[in-house]
């Protein structure tokens, strides 16, 4: 009996694991699919991308065509057409949406009537599409002229969109705009931790308070100030914002952090005369690696990320990528080819940071609790 | 460890009040100095950022080197000069060089903003005469308005809901699996990609050419559609519908995040709990309900108020989808508009104050967490 019992527990445990673990691939394909169509389209000469989907490069069972049949001038294209070779009759109409005959051939007449020209094709295995090409990208990096082909063959010129210009901007912005946030929140997290000094509850609570605060409250007021300072455009307009907009999560995470450090370590410190500022530099800083880790990866992919704040204060002069990425879809939504490497130059630098580094960017997103 | 506490000599002034004097004004002079180098340095750091033609990498690199060795410079000078006070200023002014710049900054951006921009929504597009209440009569009333608010609510229930449930469903189910750090990493991914970015891969999910004979669509959606017998559709023209197709979207992007979050608080079950149940004879689904879910309670509740301030806020999915078309528009989006695109200070500040108000619930939430856990 008890044998008899313990296979059939063994039997449901794997019939729910494979219940459990089928729907997680259902949905962990759903999530990657979208990314990896446009990964494959930005591999793909432009003209293909514009006639089939992006999974036509995949193996898969398509009409080839076999011939071009031409109709005779005797032929009425305006009654019963009889093809030769193929059993039975259609109208142009029926031709024109295109027919399936009964062996399998699928017929398509090609254009208007005058044509007199009939496209037979067949359903057949495609193997894989190896007509991949980098043009896309090196298009879509520099600055000068792009000419490609639409779907029609028609050349079509456009202007480049430079995006190593934006990718360097991007540089530019995110790294000052993470580690300066951190610098700056890790003394004030000392300090608000183990500095006594008036209105030290007060200010903190303050800075809770602001965790959840909308930076659109912020944006018309620093709007006006940078223009008056004519930091507009800057690199240090983005990183004074970056910081601005980040230190309320980043001096709470590092708070949370820095007044957990073991007492007596300090402790020590002071009776041996050390100045808070040795102390900060010389073991606050090396035993807070973990937190500082946590929220620069933090930080970074959300100044990388962002498009607001980029669009408000460096506009069109300086672009970073999500705003050169912005402009292009607006300027040429159908340009799939650009776009979608464009989309993926953007992701390159965060997706590998974070493929990277997920462990403590885990740990970060679970000390924080929400970010305004 | 008394011994290495000694005390530094007083400096030897055998040069009687002249020494004493120029000791002073040398003193004196360096702590001048020293600042003045430093701040001239920054200085030229920045005219040379803002007006340069060099090489863009060029500039890049001075840019991070000049940001992040100024910040050091401003902490490390302005210690310094504090250290050369006497012993009992150096000790009250000392952690204000700490918290200062913070302080300071978090003032400039974010505390002083909200009364401006409080004061602004007072006030006519300018900013130059008052106006009294006439933008939040708009705010509250206008057609735009009233559609941004239907589907910012749309937003709110519709993805947050979604989020919140897949990331329980996706963190329970790969709990129970041999590849978790797997599914979990993939159905993460979003977190590190761009809205503007997820923008781009959704668009060309939903993208339609149009009807007509030998047109084969190139979106993944309308293919599927196609193959399954239907018609091909414009999904983001189509109002009220198209709210959900940017809807899911959001739900993408968000749902890694809920997942996360919610997979570390079931690991935080004791497990003799869950075993206990099951001694009890309770079934999975039982135990899920009177165990997993009030255990992880308030976590449920911190991802969800995460998201929901997250979905109040978005702005750059429906931006790059639809600039707020086709009945798409939300409250951070006409926020945008009416600034930057109307030129009208006064309604934008008073939709941005409509927001902070949306959040202050979330606040006051916050502050009586942090005043019961005692951190200080």
């Amino acid at each position: 009996m008890a044998t008899v019992k313990t296979r059939s527990f063994k039997q449901q445990k794997v019939a729910s694991s494979l219940v459990v673990n089928g729907a997680l691939v259902l949905i962990c394909l759903v999530w990657i699919v979208p990314t990896l169509g446009i990964f494959i389209t930005s591999f793909r000469d432009s003209q293909e991308i514009f006639r089939t989907g992006w999974w036509t490069v995949f193996p898969h069972r398509d009409y080839v065509p076999t011939q071009d049949i031409h109709m005779d001038q005797s032929v009425d294209v305006n009654g019963q057409i009889s093809i030769p070779g193929v059993e039975g009759q259609y109208t142009f109409e029926q031709l024109r949406a295109g027919v399936t005959t009964p062996d399998g051939k699928k017929l398509t007449w090609f254009g208007n009537k005058r044509t007199r020209l009939i496209k037979e094709s067949q359903l057949e295995w495609v193997a894989f599409n190896t007509n991949l090409t980098l043009k896309n990208y090196q298009d879509v990096l520099g600055g000068q002229t792009v000419t490609y082909k639409d779907a029609n063959g028609n050349t079509i010129v456009r202007q480049g969109d430079n995006l190593i210009a934006s990718f360097l901007n991007s540089v530019a912005v995110a790294i000052p705009a993470t580690i300066i946030p951190i610098l700056i929140a890790a003394f004030a997290a000392y300090g608000f931790a183990w500095l006594n000094f008036p209105g030290r509850k007060f200010l903190f609570t303050i800075v809770v308070a602001l965790l959840v605060v909308p930076l659109q409250i912020a944006l018309i007021p620093i709007v006006q100030d940078y223009t008056k300072l004519q930091l507009n455009g800057t690199y240090l307009s983005m990183w004074l914002a970056h910081t601005g907009f980040g230190l309320p999560l980043a001096i709470y995470l590092l708070f949370n952090y820095i007044s957990q450090l073991p007492r007596d370590i300090l402790e020590s410190a002071f009776i041996d005369g050390a100045s808070p500022y040795t102390i900060f530099t010389q073991l606050i800083l090396p035993l807070s690696v973990p937190a500082l880790a946590s929220f620069a990866i933090f930080q970074f992919l959300w100044v990388w990320n962002d498009y607001l704040v980029a669009l408000v204060f460096l506009g069109g002069q300086t672009p970073v990528l999500t705003v050169s990425l912005a402009n292009m879809v607006g300027e040429k939504g159908q340009d799939w080819q650009l776009l979608t490497s464009g989309a993926f130059i953007s992701m390159l630098l965060p997706l590998a940071v974070f493929f990277a580094l997920q462990r403590y960017f885990v740990r970060g997103l679970l000390a924080g609790s929400v970010k305004g | 460890m008394a011994a290495t506490n000694v005390v530094e000599p007083k400096p030897k002034t055998n040069g009687g009040i002249v020494g004493w004097f120029a000791a002073g004004v040398g003193r004196i002079l360096i702590s001048i100095a020293v600042p003045l180098i430093a701040f001239v340095v920054l200085w030229q750091g920045f005219l040379f950022l803002r007006d340069s033609k060099a090489p863009q990498v060029i500039l890049v690199l001075v840019a991070i080197v000049w940001g992040v060795g100024g910040v050091a410079l401003l902490y490390t000078v302005t210690n310094w000069l504090v250290e050369l006070l006497n012993p009992e200023w150096t000790r009250r002014l000392q952690p204000f060089v700490f918290v200062g710049p913070a302080l300071a900054i978090l003032a400039w951006f974010l505390f002083v903003p909200t009364i401006r921009t409080l004061v602004l929504s007072l006030r006519d597009a300018t900013g130059l005469y008052w106006v009294g209440l006439s933008n939040y009569v708009y705010a509250f009333t206008d057609r735009v308005m009233l559609e941004a608010f239907r589907n910012n609510l749309l937003w709110m229930i519709f993805g947050t809901s979604f989020s919140v449930g897949l990331g329980l469903l996706i963190a329970v189910l790969a709990d129970r699996t041999r590849f978790e750090s797997a599914y979990k990493a993939i159905i993460f991914m979003p977190m590190a990609i761009s809205f503007v970015g997820a923008g781009v891969i959704w668009k060309f999910v939903y993208s339609y050419k149009g009807s007509g004979s030998g047109i084969q669509e190139i979106g993944l959606l309308n293919a599927i559609v196609i193959s399954l017998g239907g018609q091909a559709q414009p999904w983001l023209q189509q109002p009220p519908w198209n709210n959900f197709f940017l809807i899911i979207i959001m739900i993408w992007l968000q749902t890694g995040y809920a997942m996360v979050i919610i997979s570390s608080a079931i690991k935080g079950i004791p497990s003799d709990l869950i075993e206990a149940s099951r001694v009890d004879g309770a079934s999975e689904v039982q135990a899920f309900f009177s165990i997993t879910i009030p255990y992880i309670r308030g976590t449920l509740l911190t991802v969800t108020t995460t998201i929901v301030i997250f979905s109040l806020k978005l702005f750059d999915i429906v931006r790059v989808m639809t600039g707020g078309n086709y009945g798409t528009n939300v409250i951070a989006n006409e926020f945008y508009l009416e600034r930057f695109t109307y030129g009208n200070a006064g309604r934008a500040s008073a939709i941005a104050i409509v927001l902070l108000i949306a959040v202050i619930p979330v606040m006051i939430y916050n502050l009586r967490q942090f005043r019961e856990s005692k951190a200080f």
